[in-house]
């Protein structure tokens, strides 16, 4: 099912906690709300599934509008970011509380609800947990128990509000990728929030990027990534440079570096705010015929499969560069050395 | 004190285990005239008045004891004792949930004023409670005429001692469940209404059994004040034998007649509901804190 938010603001108080939203959801895709805390992102999602109000816009299911519609009505999974699983019941009897609550009517027989709960607990692998009581499980588990009982109701569309923020870093990695294999088995409509931008990147189909109560881009991770709508964007998904200067008639310059900027071809003169990558800096020798930022090696480390360099330029700006061991190897650097600094690869953000 | 009753392992005095266990823990003279000065306040203030009670009753004769008992106008405030309890508790229960389920659970105006108001009772003399009702039911209050009027009668009667001691725990049920509503947080409540459960439900199903413990303790203590309530129902009374008498009132008849005994026999019941009181308290605490040990 389709999910559409029109045009949706929301206050508590005097914090803007949404402010012109829009944004579609489309039928089986996994998408992220990815955003700082504070950025409104779990607001959007409490609105999607009616446990908050909007003070004005729409939001529409499959085309029809679901504004006014009761939370019990919407056929929305939650899964919580502290699990709020029901700490008197056994797990069994969480998972099966969404089909023990509808009316006579409805109500599955006792044999049937059985079989469905015993079916959900194997697809989270921990049927062999049915009669323990929740705090008698580790928060992965927990969180997969929570899934399950969001799915017990056959929900058309799942909200997760920062379902693995709660987890250690290794639990984290692993239940993601759980996640993503189990919406390619699936195919439900899907929304998670998250402000942990890898999170955001490696699970989901598309990304919406929110800041300050606004949506700052939408696009798939890979757009997202290569090329941010603005400096927000490009600050939040990963580690950035900033160098600062200025920019007129297509021209940018930063110290003795210049670049050819097209899309800022104004004539005036403006401040502008180059980002670049730390994997997309260069470190090359001082020579007469190279340009680039002059900077000294303060410390190297390092990490994993790569070096982590700290620089200083003269006017003691701080630059973060990240070589592979190769790359390393070659240029062997040692700490207290000058070197040029080359960006490959620069956005530009006039102010 | 547990460490200390435990033998130390043959080990050489200056052992790093025996320095460490020194650098938490006072010397044994510090230990010891703690606890006796506590000990000696509870002998003195709790211990011997309570054993006082049971001695004097019983010092005729458990024949003269259970005659004190069952003697009509003991057996007409007992019966009234348990009417008040009995319709004041479940008053104080139902007002409480409700209560502390609205300030805990919900936004609302005036939210602050309520939590205030709630804790009223506690903050003024129950002689000052009792004397409300007279001035708003009695015969020169503001609904006095009225009331006579119509032949009801509150002040002096039944109706006003139950008043009285609703208004005096009203607070119990409450105080206890609006912090532990509070701890828990709305996260279950919104769980239970996304899987599709009425309000109803998610109150009778998720709500109530997750403070069923909070709750229980609550009502023991409503109940035991209840019944031991003096100052508030003393005002309203009226103090008519085998009417308007309840057990806290009827011991003090007593006492004031110099029928000592009876007045310490009638006074032991009270005395024995405490102590059942406290020992349902200790059971609950512990099945509470198993609880939440468990969360």
């Amino acid at each position: 099912m389709s999910i559409d938010v029109r045009d949706v603001n929301k206050r508590f108080g005097n914090f803007k906690a949404l402010d012109h939203v829009s944004l579609e959801v489309q039928t089986g895709e996994l998408l992220a709300l990815l955003g700082p805390s504070g950025s409104g992102k779990t607001t959007l999602l409490r609105v999607i599934a009616g446990l908050e109000t909007l003070d004005s816009g729409q939001v529409l299911f499959h085309g029809e509008d679901a504004t006014d519609r009761h939370v019990r009505e919407r056929q929305v999974g939650f899964v919580f970011q502290h699990y709020a699983l029901f700490r008197h019941m056994t797990i069994f009897e969480n998972v099966a509380f969404g089909l023990r609550v509808r009316p006579r009517q409805d109500r599955p027989s006792d044999s049937e609800i059985k079989r469905k709960v015993m079916e959900l607990l194997s697809l989270v692998q921990l049927d062999w947990l049915a009669d323990r009581y929740p705090h008698q499980l580790s928060g992965g588990q927990r969180q997969r128990i929570a899934l399950a009982r969001a799915l017990a109701v056959e929900p058309r569309v799942l909200l997760l509000d920062e379902p693995f923020g709660a987890l250690d870093a290794k639990v984290r990695k692993e239940l993601r990728r759980w996640l993503r294999r189990l919406h390619d088995e699936m195919h439900i409509t899907t929304v998670f929030v998250t402000h942990d931008q890898d999170e955001a990147l490696e699970v989901s189909d598309r990304v919406v990027v929110m800041n300050e109560g606004s949506v700052q881009q939408i696009g798939t991770p890979q757009e997202v990534y290569d090329n941010p709508a603005n400096a927000f964007v490009y600050q939040f998904l990963g580690n950035v440079n900033l160098f600062h200067g200025r920019v007129q008639k297509g021209r940018a310059r930063f110290g003795p570096l210049e670049l050819a900027t097209p899309e800022h071809s104004h004539p005036m003169e403006s401040p502008a705010v180059a980002f670049a990558r730390p994997h997309d800096i260069e470190l090359v020798r001082p020579a007469a015929d190279t340009a680039g930022i002059p900077a000294r090696v303060e410390h190297l480390l390092a990490v994993g499969s790569t070096v982590r360099v700290d620089l200083l330029t003269d006017d003691d700006t701080p630059i973060h560069v990240e070589l592979s061991r190769d790359a390393h190897a070659r240029l062997a650097l040692v700490a207290g050395e000058q070197v040029l600094v080359r960006p490959r690869n620069v956005r530009v953000f006039a102010h | 004190m547990s460490a200390a009753a435990i033998p130390l392992p043959v080990a050489p005095a200056s052992s790093p285990a025996r320095s460490v266990r020194d650098a938490t823990h006072e010397s044994p003279w510090v230990r010891w005239t703690l606890i006796g000065i506590a000990l000696a306040f509870l002998t003195l203030f709790l211990f011997v008045p309570l054993a006082a009670v049971f001695y004097e009753a019983l010092r005729k004769g458990v024949d003269v004891y259970l005659a004190a008992v069952i003697e009509e106008d003991a057996l007409a405030a007992i019966r009234l004792t348990l009417l008040t309890a009995a319709i004041a508790v479940p008053l104080n229960l139902v007002f409480g949930v409700a209560a502390a389920w609205a300030i805990a659970k919900f936004e609302f105006r005036g939210k602050n004023l309520l939590v205030t108001l709630i804790d009223l009772p506690f903050s003024v003399s129950p002689v000052v409670s009792g004397l409300i009702y007279v001035l708003v039911f009695g015969l020169q209050g503001w609904f006095g005429e009225t009331l006579r009027d119509h032949d009801l009668k509150v002040i002096f009667a039944v109706p006003g001692i139950v008043l009285a001691t609703v208004f005096v725990t009203f607070p119990f049920v409450a105080r206890e469940l609006i912090p532990l509503m509070e701890a828990q947080g709305k996260d279950e409540e919104e769980a239970a209404v996304v899987l599709g459960a009425s309000g109803w439900q998610v109150f009778w199903r998720v709500t109530l059994p997750n403070v069923k413990w909070g709750l229980l303790y609550g009502v023991i203590l409503c109940n035991a004040r209840a019944m031991g309530e003096f100052g508030a129902v003393s005002v309203v009374s009226g103090h008519i034998r085998g009417a308007t008498n309840t057990m806290p009132l009827h011991v003090e008849i007593l006492y004031n007649e110099y029928q000592f005994t009876a007045a310490f026999a009638v006074a032991s019941l009270l005395a024995l509901l405490a102590l059942v009181t406290l020992a349902l308290k200790t059971w609950v605490e512990r099945r509470f804190e198993q609880d939440r040990a468990a969360d």
